[in-house]
């Protein structure tokens, strides 16, 4: 990727000491262009301003979906396609048969909510099976939280509040 | 702040214990007699008689006979469900405040002093359930079919071998000595725990709070042991030959979430009112979440209990629900709506449940959902079908939901209302929900 601007790694060792650093930095009118930390941090999509994410809705409509799948399934397989005789229960009707089904149709809206909302976070977020980490620094996997940040004329100025804010390192990153 | 009782509220709950109390007094007057009910019955019954062409006199006599019985139970099991009831959720608070302890719960501080108060109903409650069952061992009323000791006998034409089998358990003094031990162990609780939590308000070290803590510990063992028998005791020996194994979770899982959405309601009224003012919406929240999940939960358990017995079709297991599906399908199938649909689409979304409104108003639907369940439990083997929700329903709700509301506002007024030398009072007082504003 390139691009004309230089870009200012700020490193922090401990995630208070980062959402203070975040809202002070905020304050001042820079724009943050991406956090990378170990862990996920509560609170750190609000510091940041982050607009709140809409993955509720989605799993919602997921496991509605699931819901719907498991009912029209356990019609097709168990009365329409090729009725069983099990303990002895009604098994040409999907009404009288329906309380043996609904184990299925809780476990149906679970997968169904579960695995495609693992799918749209990993569209949303640009990840695939074997993609190339974008991670600019390995120690953000272990101990540290990193500040990604545009420079614009501003440098020492930039520096200085970063200092202030308790990070441990700062990195100037030319392209 | 200490609080204040208001005079609206007090004048408010003797109101619902005077209309309450002239309610079931009439419930137990207008019994009627064996007469009337030949009179009425004779009309309705006579069509489904014709096809029995040798219906004798006696036959008829011995079914208006049983009608007038389920009549004549009907005011004490009124009674009983509300007494029950509110007993269950004096019991249940105790038994999450018991949680809060066990767990070093941090959060929950600033509600110690409204479940302490909720709590204060116990020693009235049990001491009720206590009279009630006395009444009924003394052959008063005739809820537990059981303590009639024709059944015991083999030389009568009632002998009943599965009862008489049981009734090494099942007997008067072993039934009220078990009640005894119950209530006896749980008003002990309270009363240490209201001590220690009280004297720790002076204290300059934690010694109460880890006394308090050990003690809860404890309760909590001997708690979900008792409060196990206490639920085949009192309500699954209604119908003693039916036994269900997850009885006594089924009736946790009703206690536990009629019990969260009471310390919110109370919690939100005293809000309201500008006390608690330590207490914020990230509390409410949390206080929402468990009704969220409870409610899941005791539909979980009403379902596993329905699907196992109607899948094995055991006779004497599956006729507990034929009878709910037969007589009861109106409030065995509506409290699903009010305890598991309602509940589970309004507080799904995060932010509803910081809004006390929304709060309060599904509160009220969980209550009266999980009054209708305790209803379906107590009443088919009680009354039968010859049930409804009349005066002597409503009064016993009335009469025994102003004296929990007097008592608990009472005792309300005895402590200040947080909890000040607790350990944790800062970080409940601090407590956010970073997900919430």
């Amino acid at each position: 990727m390139k691009t004309s601007t230089k870009k200012i790694h700020a490193l922090y060792n401990d995630d208070d000491v980062l959402l203070h650093a975040i809202k002070e930095i905020r304050e001042k009118n820079y724009t943050i262009d991406e956090v990378f930390t170990p862990f996920p941090v509560h609170g750190l999509e609000k510091a940041l301003g982050v607009p709140h994410t809409r993955l509720a809705y989605a799993a919602f409509i997921y496991g509605f979906i699931g819901l719907i799948f498991s009912i029209w399934m356990m019609d097709y397989i168990m009365i329409v396609d090729w009725p069983l005789n099990i303990g002895g229960k009604p098994n040409f009707s999907y009404y009288q048969n329906m309380p043996a089904f609904v184990p299925i149709m809780f476990e149906m809206t679970v997968f169904f909510a579960a695995h495609l909302m693992v799918i749209t976070f990993y569209f949303r977020s640009r990840l695939w099976p074997f993609k190339e980490a974008e991670n600019p620094d390995p120690r953000t996997t272990d101990d540290m939280f990193l500040v990604e940040m545009s420079v614009g004329d501003n440098e020492e100025e930039l520096k200085a509040l970063l200092n202030k804010t308790g990070a441990v390192e700062i990195k100037l990153i030319e392209n | 702040m200490m609080y204040q009782l208001p005079n609206t509220l007090r004048n408010f709950a003797f109101a619902l214990i005077l209309i309450g109390a002239i309610g079931v007094i009439y419930g137990f007057l207008t019994v009627p007699t064996l007469e009337d009910v030949k009179s009425s019955h004779e009309v309705t019954t006579e069509v489904a008689h014709q096809t029995t062409d040798n219906m004798s006199a006696s036959a008829t006599d011995e079914h208006s006979l049983h009608v007038l019985h389920q009549l004549q139970n009907r005011p004490w099991a009124a009674l009983y469900v509300a007494i029950f009831f509110f007993m269950m959720i004096a019991l249940g608070v105790l038994a999450f405040y018991a949680i809060q302890h066990a767990a070093q719960a941090g959060w929950s501080v600033v509600l110690f002093r409204v479940m302490e108060a909720i709590t204060a109903y116990l020693p009235f409650g049990t001491l009720l359930l206590f009279v009630f069952l006395v009444f009924s061992g003394l052959d008063f009323n005739h809820l537990f079919v059981w303590m009639n000791p024709e059944l015991l006998n083999p030389e009568s034409a009632k002998y009943d071998e599965l009862i008489a089998n049981k009734s090494g358990y099942l007997n008067v003094p072993f039934f009220l000595i078990r009640a005894a031990i119950y209530m006896i162990g749980w008003n002990a609780y309270r009363y240490f725990s209201r001590k220690y939590t009280i004297a720790q308000d002076t204290a300059t070290d934690d010694k109460n709070y880890f006394k308090l803590f050990k003690l809860s510990a404890a309760f909590l063992v001997f708690f979900i042991v008792t409060e196990s028998m206490m639920s085949w005791d009192w309500i699954m020996s209604l119908d003693p030959h039916w036994f269900s194994t997850l009885f006594g979770w089924y009736i946790f899982s009703s206690m536990i979430v009629s019990s969260v959405t009471t310390i919110a309601i109370v919690t939100i009224y005293l809000k309201s009112k500008g006390y608690l003012e330590n207490v914020n919406n990230s509390h409410i929240h949390d206080l929402a979440k468990y009704m969220f999940g409870f409610s899941v939960f005791w539909a979980y358990l009403w379902f596993s209990q329905f699907m196992l017995i109607w899948y094995a079709n055991i006779p004497e297991e599956v006729t507990y629900f034929i009878t709910r599906m037969n007589d009861y399908k109106i409030p065995f199938l509506g409290m699903v709506v009010l305890n598991l649909v309602f509940p589970l689409i309004v507080l799904m979304n995060s932010d509803y449940k910081k809004v006390y409104g929304i709060v309060i108003v599904t509160g009220i639907v969980i209550l009266i959902g999980h009054y209708i369940d305790i209803f379906v439990m107590i009443m088919p083997a009680t009354v039968g079908d010859q049930w409804i929700i009349g005066i002597p329903e409503i009064s016993s709700v009335l009469l025994l939901l102003g004296c929990f509301i007097y008592i608990i506002f009472n005792a309300l007024t005895k402590a200040p209302l947080l909890a000040k030398r607790s350990p944790f009072v800062k970080e409940s007082e601090n407590f956010h929900y970073y997900n919430i504003d």
